[in-house]
């Protein structure tokens, strides 16, 4: 099942260990996992991708348990006409940066799904990527979109406020908000708010919630109500209690408004774009920098660092001659040192 | 090509209520290195095993202080084979009586360690089995 044809095609056939494999090939970052997932490109593009994100603590999981109970609960004619859809969840926990090891225990709350053939839960370590995803989601996003999923809830990394690159990664973006964490403006970080279509204070069933929910407006309304920000989506503040389920359909429908909107405005293709083009970017850059690494003789990165250390040469100077003295026969005239040297 | 980061599930059969020692590998094992699915309490074998499958991981291990490992780690093994994860490591931790130590080892699990055992140790051995196999296979 090793090579990527096989491994393809069990995937297609809704093999689920082939699957967990594939997105470990990807996630590790191996040629036969990008090769299995550039043959399944042409499947990808359909599952609504969610990302539900906040701080640490606020009842992500949890309510990424009941998104998807209700979601298995009865058919959704948009997702799928005759079935309830399948829903793949993805949940992104920090890399310790001191041993390179993780706690993933997201799963912890969402064991009410097992036993359920439509749904798929995987864990990932963020593995150094800030931002609140690790660097491959994205790609393992993709995987589980060509396995037939036709929705994707991907769990960012709890991180309060810089977790801001779940939007550019998911068609709908949830932020979770839990009672005394709103009280304070502060605590509500522009980002995330300019980033959410749907505010969700959970934990409603604690005190606090209802001022929870007034300050967010608040901030909303200061804001110009730019969350989501496009003209036609109010961003609706709803209050849930995960632990319960109460409020969860809401939630639900809430998501399902966000999507028919999403593809009535064009908004749908737009953002389906946008993710593509920012994980083109991502590819782009890494693979520029390899060639670059990998194409430079021993040891000059590291000099042209401890020169930049040195004060010497500004990162500035210091890229811009890294890049200039690629094309090899005139590399010497352009040197940007010398010119500055010839113009003195 | 360098070897993937080892992934562990820690899981929690049976019903007996607490969960300090799997917490403490759990913490043990991040801190070497690796990525730990930590699944809570009272997870069944089927649980255990459908978790097993879509993490992928290398090693699995039990903490069973409830004395009915004889029941859960058979299940298990039995589960793991018939998904296709035979290769998959299997740890058992928690309070074993020394005359089913033999058992547990032909039914094909890898150690059994005591409340005595230090994290350390455990690690290692994880770390050692783990590396003894290619996880995902290879070309
Ligand atoms: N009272 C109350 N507690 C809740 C609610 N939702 C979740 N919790 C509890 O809050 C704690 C954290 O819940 P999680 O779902 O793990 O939160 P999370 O945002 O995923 O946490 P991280 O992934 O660690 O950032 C758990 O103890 C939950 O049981 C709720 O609606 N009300
Ligand atoms: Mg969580």
């Amino acid at each position: 099942m090793s090579h990527p044809v096989e491994l393809v095609q069990a995937v297609r056939e809704g093999q689920r260990l082939a699957l967990a494999r594939l997105l470990s090939l990807i996630e590790n970052e191996q040629p036969q996992g990008e090769a299995a997932l550039s043959q399944l490109y042409p499947l990808t593009g359909r599952a609504y991708i969610v990302g539900v994100t906040g701080a640490p603590g606020t009842g992500k999981s949890s309510l990424v348990n009941e998104i998807a109970k209700a979601l298995r609960a009865k058919i959704y004619p948009g997702l799928h006409a005759s079935r309830p859809p399948g829903v793949a969840i993805v949940a992104v926990d920090p890399t310790s940066p001191f041993s390179g090891g993780a706690i993933l225990g997201d799963r912890i709350r969402m064991r009410d799904l097992a036993g359920d053939a439509g749904v798929f839960v995987r864990s990932m370590a963020s593995r150094g990527s800030l931002g609140g995803l690790a660097h491959t989601t994205s790609s393992v996003a993709d995987a589980l979109d060509a396995a037939g999923f036709e929705v994707v809830l991907i769990e960012t990394v709890g991180a309060g406020q810089a977790e801001v690159d779940i939007a550019r990664h998911a068609h709908t973006t949830l932020v979770i908000e839990s009672p005394g964490m709103g009280d304070d403006i502060q605590a509500i970080k522009a980002g995330i708010l300019e980033i959410a279509d749907i505010l969700v204070v959970n934990k409603a069933d604690l005190p606090g919630a209802e001022n929870a929910v007034r300050v967010l407006r608040a901030a909303l309304d200061m804001a110009g109500n730019v969350g989501g920000a496009e003209a036609g989506w109010q961003v609706p503040i709803l209050q849930a209690v995960a632990t319960t389920g109460q409020g969860v359909q809401t939630v639900v429908e809430s998501l399902l408004r966000h999507r028919e909107y999403l593809q009535a405005s064009g908004l749908w293709r737009e953002r389906g774009q946008r993710r593509v083009a920012a994980a083109l970017e991502a590819r782009l850059r890494d693979r520029l920098a390899e060639r670059w690494h990998a194409a430079q003789p021993d040891g000059r990165y590291r000099d042209i660092l401890a020169r930049i250390v040195r004060r010497e040469l500004s990162p500035a100077v210091a890229v811009q001659e890294m890049l200039e003295d690629e094309p090899a026969p005139d590399a010497v005239e352009r040197h940007p040192a010398e010119r500055a040297g010839a113009r003195r | 090509m360098s070897q993937p980061t080892i992934r562990v599930l820690i899981a929690k059969p049976g019903l007996d209520g607490h969960d300090r020692g799997a917490k403490v590998i759990a913490r043990a094992l991040r801190d070497a290195g690796m990525e730990v699915i930590y699944t809570g309490l009272r997870q069944t074998p089927e649980m255990i095993a459908e978790a097993a499958l879509q993490e992928d991981v290398h090693v699995v291990g039990l903490s069973i202080l409830s004395g009915a490992h004889m029941a859960l780690v058979p299940r298990v093994v039995e589960l793991l084979r018939a998904q296709g994860q035979g290769q998959v490591h299997l740890f058992v931790g928690g309070i074993i009586p020394d005359e089913d130590l033999p058992k547990l080892k032909a039914l094909g699990v890898e150690d059994v360690f005591g409340p005595g055992a230090s994290t350390q140790t455990i690690a290692a051995r994880v770390r050692q089995a783990a590396e003894g196999r290619a996880p995902s296979p290879g070309p």
